[in-house]
């Protein structure tokens, strides 16, 4: 038996089967693209959102103007941590694929501290729109303002809550082929949020700036 | 389907070619600087019209989306089959609808108002 498996056909059509193996490891197909179109679908609540914001971003109410409640530092800064974020996620990606344990989870923790320094800032920033009586029941103006930059955040902060559990899942089963796959996912959910964020940093913030 | 099972599993392999590390540098180093611009743009206030500033800063950020879409999440016309692809300018053709023609729709509902009482809204 020993000696009938150490045949070179019998190792061709091995390696065979663990090439085919490889592909199902990579793709998980149909979770990729259904992730996808999740995505896209995402993309419309946003675009409901941002149509709204866009309609009404000028009715103050004789409320504060977007020119008066902006601070363009603080956004630049929460900008920087989510593109670094980024970047840092896109650093993981080879280690992932080769299933390199230690730094992935380096790369991701960086990720989730930047995601959550992201958070942070906006959160003081919303705490101190209120304070100053620029609450979101102030101006139709305001209300979009945060239905829009607040589902923005709610969305990061999910993503913040994945990111942990995929932590402490590489933690107990390592780099398999079901962690990998939810790690995909994860990544594509994680960009399309920097992608969403550059919408907001434009059309929100710095146009309403200049407006 | 012509194609054999084989080649269905390696186009689904394709998948997420995430693209080189090559690639993710040359995307990064783009994004920085078109989210750079556009805070510039603004800040500093180089250009003192505001409509030629807007127009600029809109048209960065949807260079900047095209460019994270292709370098971060590898959007090509092969990744599953075109089905990403093809989604993705469904999409596109209804944010675009959607926001245009709510933004357009409304001004000129609102240029178009009889005068309020109390002076205009805004």
């Amino acid at each position: 038996m020993t000696d009938r498996a150490l045949e070179p056909g019998e190792n061709g059509a091995i390696t065979w089967h663990q090439v085919e193996e490889e592909h199902h490891d990579h793709g998980g197909g149909a979770t990729i693209l259904g992730f996808w179109i999740y995505l896209m679908s995402d993309a419309l609540i946003f675009t409901s959102l941002f149509a709204m914001f866009g309609v009404v971003s000028g009715n103050y109410a004789g409320g504060p103007t977007s020119r008066e409640v902006f601070e363009l530092p603080l956004v630049a800064l929460n900008t920087g941590f989510l593109l670094a974020s980024s970047i840092t996620f896109g650093q993981a990606i080879p280690h992932i694929e080769a299933g390199r344990v230690g730094p992935t989870r380096f790369w991701l923790a960086v990720t989730g501290l930047l995601g959550a320094a992201f958070i942070a800032v906006e959160l003081s920033e919303f705490a101190g729109l209120v304070a100053e009586g620029a609450g979101p029941q102030r101006s139709a103006f305001l209300s979009a303002f945060f239905t829009l930059v607040g589902t923005h955040g709610a969305h990061v902060t999910c993503g913040l809550i994945w990111l942990v559990t995929m932590l402490v899942q590489i933690g107990q089963r390592g780099l398999t082929t079901d962690t990998k796959r939810r790690l995909m996912c994860l990544s594509m959910f994680w960009h399309f949020l920097d992608i969403i964020w550059i919408g907001v940093f434009t059309f929100v913030y710095l146009y309403g700036v200049i407006r | 389907m012509s194609t054999s099972p084989t080649e269905t599993h390696h186009a689904h392999g394709d998948t997420h070619g995430h693209g080189s590390p090559r690639g993710y540098r040359i995307g990064a180093g783009l994004a920085i600087l078109l989210t750079i611009l556009p805070f510039w743009l603004v800040m500093a206030r180089p250009l003192s019209s505001p409509g030629l500033t807007a127009a600029l800063i809109f048209a960065l950020a949807l260079l900047q989306i095209v460019v994270h879409v292709t370098c971060f999440l590898h959007l090509d016309t092969r990744s599953e089959g075109g089905w990403t692809l093809l989604s993705f300018l469904f999409t596109t053709v209804i944010v675009v609808l959607t926001i245009g023609g709510s933004v357009w729709v409304m001004f000129h509902l609102n240029a178009n108002m009889m005068p309020m009482p109390n002076g205009p809204m805004h």
